[in-house]
């Protein structure tokens, strides 16, 4: 396989496309297949066979279509038509009326003009409901391995570094070090083997983007690993994907067994002198095994604990070579970049948060779902505009970005712009993309006592302030928020909270009290209307003293 | 190798490339508190008493596992560092269920040196007292979980030094315990040596002979330099060649 003949399949691709009158895709991604949509593929294919309409029509399972709140989604293609909440019957009525008829199924018809629509950008999420999740020749349609094979061909490894670097992509996994001089690093590494990891390992409550572009688009992420095993020398990738993701497993499986039949990885690729193979590794259910070093242990077949940094993975990592790990999402980015130039990702986005980001949308709002919106986009914007606000009008209190190590954005800072910086200054993060959307019912003090537990459980219990620290700060919140604490209890928390962050192994610990922090920073009323005055928590009834003789 | 030159509390020392703070301090008498860390053994930096201030790093980074380099500043005590210290060894004693009075290590255990150390006078957090075993199926050595403190010093000097890896952690944050190869028995453990190396490295009572009484179980250290020394110098290799 060369630039040539990937050029050609990818044309025949499109004539093969086109000569389809329609193109039904159905959401096969996880929250559509949870709500059915598996019984609705299969109504809209005996349908399509019963009125002989298979040469003209094809019924495809897609990845993520975004608006999962309205599962199950089916889009026709041609005329670019959602429909949403799609049953059985609904099903039927489209192959009936939509078509053969060319009338449209008001009922099930969703709004594609909705700033829900409007608003986004997709980079990452281009493919996600456009091609079929499951065929190598539809991701070759639309452009696909065309940047791998720009890259091999055409390009130095040092300059598909520097292009990255250029392009002002940072880390989409949370911490946002630029890509580019983390790609350098290993490539100046010494190591007679270097490895290329992708963390899947995406394990935030709330949080389904690595998710849907794994199960959507898999052959995006192939390729990024690719790219970036050409860039730093690399020649085995691993994918650490954790188990509860079993669909996004299967299609990994499938499509790295696609491209190594295209030539496209493995030896050799695109019949250049590189070669490059990556193989999945699987999860055993630890939080903390997203954490880069605990990452690379359990990849080795250890106990899933993190290590002191430095040496970071970039220069000492699985089994002691330069690795070079990053996230989904950052890998999916590559593709895009290399193929249309590190100036027009620049483009998007701030002057330090370049490219898009995706966020899963939860909680307390109307469209619950998948989204990809430029950085610097102000949060209101992603909230009101695109989540539609909060369902049944109740008032809208906080935003929770970035899971258990993130912070809370309360009222007052929704014209924030969502970038890393603008995040991090109100003491959130960016985070891998988690967005949950809290209304006035939501108790915040309740809110870090679910986080502060989430930590607790995951700690490894490597580091003594993790261990111990997380599961006394979770005493406290639970005794305050049972009304038994008194301002003494206070003072212990806020204490414990700053020595577990600044005194913990790894970002686990160190991130963990953010949650509290940043509730007792905005929301401080809510947790002192639940304190004790000290007379009635010391069980005796206050002495009046008096002064006056 | 090059010489590195750095600053510790205010003072100017001069150290080997490629050295740890840690050692560096240690050499020059200036005191930092340990737990996880043994001479002899790899280093994890998982107790995080040794953390130090390091001028223009905004994180505390430990002592231990932090290699010098060229022109740091560092500071080993400071008000928050004690303070944290303190908070840290408080944290253990809240977590296990620690009674010197009672316990065969009494005057002879690291913890309660530490305690000393780090001027704990009181604990502000509520004990766990939480539900622990103790294994005494082992002919020579007991293993009482309640005083583990999981520094894991037996785990990796069985593992590094004897060989053996009997010992392992298992479960998960405050639930965290040695466990005695697939979680059974000491006594019934088939990789186990019985050298009792493990009992020697332990900073506790935790792992300890049977048949001692309150305040008779003394850990000797020592022996461990000389293994690595002897390793080192290969002088173990010349005798059985002979």
């Amino acid at each position: 396989m060369t630039l040539e003949d990937l050029q050609e399949l990818s044309e025949k691709e499109q004539q093969r496309q086109s000569e389809k009158k329609h193109r039904i895709l159905f959401c096969s991604a996880a929250g559509c297949v949870s709500c059915g949509s598996d019984k609705v593929s299969a109504a809209l294919k005996t349908k399509i066979k019963e009125h002989a309409l298979e040469k003209e029509c094809e019924v495809i399972g897609t990845g993520c279509l975004g608006l999962c709140g309205e599962g199950p989604l089916v889009k026709v293609q041609s005329d670019n038509t959602l429909y949403q909440n799609v049953d059985v019957r609904a099903a039927e009525q489209i192959v009936e009326s939509h078509i053969i008829n060319n009338t449209k199924v008001a009922a099930h018809l969703s709004d594609m003009s909705a700033p829900f629509f409007a608003s986004q950008t997709k980079i990452v999420l281009e493919n996600c409901g456009e091609i079929n999740s499951e065929s190598i020749d539809e991701y070759i349609g639309v452009r696909g391995y065309e940047g791998l094979a720009r890259a091999v061909n055409e390009m130095q490894p040092a300059e598909v570094t520097e292009e990255i670097r250029k392009s002002g992509l940072r880390g989409r996994g949370g911490a946002g070090y630029s890509t580019g001089l983390k790609w350098g690093i290993v490539s100046k590494a010494h190591g007679e083997q270097k490895y290329v990891v992708c963390n899947a390992d995406e394990g935030d409550p709330g949080a389904f983007m690595d998710r849907s572009v794994l199960e959507g688009d898999p052959h995006r992420v192939l390729e990024g690993m690719a790219i970036a095993g050409y860039a730093v020398g690399a020649t085995q990738g691993y994918v650490y994907c954790r188990a509860e993701y079993p669909l996004a497993i299967e299609r990994l499986k499938l499509a790295i067994k696609q491209a190594e039949k295209m030539g496209l990885l493995g030896n050799r690729i695109l019949e250049s002198q590189f070669n490059f193979r990556i193989d999945i590794r699987i999860g055993a259910g630890a939080f903390v095994c997203g954490e880069e070093t605990a990452l690379l242990q359990s990849i080795e077949g250890k106990r899933g604990n993190p290590k002191p940094r430095p040496p970071y993975p970039s220069e000492k990592g699985l089994w002691g070579m330069p690795t070079l790990i990053n996230n989904v999402e950052t890998f999916a980015n590559i593709a895009p970049i290399i193929r249309n130039g590190s100036e027009w990702f620049s483009k998007i986005g701030t002057e330090k948060s370049k490219g898009t980001k995706v966020f899963a949308l939860a909680g307390n709002i109307k469209n619950t779902g998948l989204i990809e919106v430029p950085m610097g986009i102000p949060l209101r914007k992603i909230i009101f505009d695109i989540g539609g606000g909060t369902p049944d009008g109740t008032e809208f209190k906080a935003a929770q970005t970035g899971g258990p190590s993130g912070g809370c954005i309360p009222t007052d800072h929704l014209d924030l712009p969502v970038d890393y910086e603008s995040l991090s200054k109100v003491g959130s993060i960016m985070g891998s993309g988690g967005l949950i959307v809290m209304d006035s019912t939501s108790k915040m003090v309740e809110v870090a006592k679910f986080f502060m537990q989430f930590c607790m459980d995951e700690s490894c219990g490597k580091c003594i302030p993790c261990r111990v620290g997380t599961r006394h700060i979770y005493g406290l919140l639970d005794k305050i928020s049972k009304k038994k604490a008194t301002q003494d209890d206070m003072v212990l928390l806020e204490e414990l909270c700053m020595m577990v962050k600044e005194t913990s192994l790894c970002g686990l610990g160190q991130s963990a009290p953010n949650p509290v922090l940043s509730t007792l920073r905005f929301f401080r009323n809510e947790y002192e209307e639940l304190l004790q005055p000290v007379e009635t928590y010391m069980g005796e009834p206050g002495v009046e003293v008096n002064f006056e003789k | 190798m090059a010489v590195k030159t750095l600053t510790i509390n205010g003072e100017q020392y001069s150290a080997q490339e490629g050295e740890s703070i840690l050692s560096v301090a240690r050499q020059h008498n200036i005191p930092i508190p340990t737990l996880c860390h043994l001479e002899g053994l790899s280093t994890v930096g998982a107790c995080r008493l040794c953390v130090v201030q390091i001028e223009g790093i905004p994180k505390l980074l430990p002592a231990c596992t932090t290699k010098v380099e060229e022109g740091m500043v560092i500071h080993t005590a400071n008000e928050k560092l004690n303070k944290y210290r303190r908070m840290i060894i408080a944290l253990l004693a809240s977590e296990g269920n620690h009674v010197c009075a009672v316990c065969v290590a009494n005057n002879h255990c690291e913890l309660q040196d530490l305690a000393y150390q780090v001027g704990l006078v009181r604990v502000r957090y509520p004990y766990l007292f939480p539900k622990k075993t103790l294994d005494a199926t082992h002919n020579d050595y007991v293993m009482d979980h309640n005083r583990c403190v999981l520094c894991t010093r037996c785990v990796r000097v069985c593992d590094e030094v004897e060989g053996a890896h009997v010992w392992d952690v298992a479960g998960r944050g405050i639930n965290c315990e040695i466990i005695t190869g697939l979680d059974y028995a000491w006594g019934n453990s088939e990789t186990c040596t019985a050298c009792g190396k493990c009992v020697m490295v332990c900073p506790t009572g935790a792992l300890f002979e049977k048949g001692v009484n309150v305040s008779e179980m003394e850990k000797k250290k020592g022996f461990l330099k000389y293994i690595i020394t002897a390793r080192q110098k290969k002088e173990w290799v010349t005798i059985s060649n002979e």
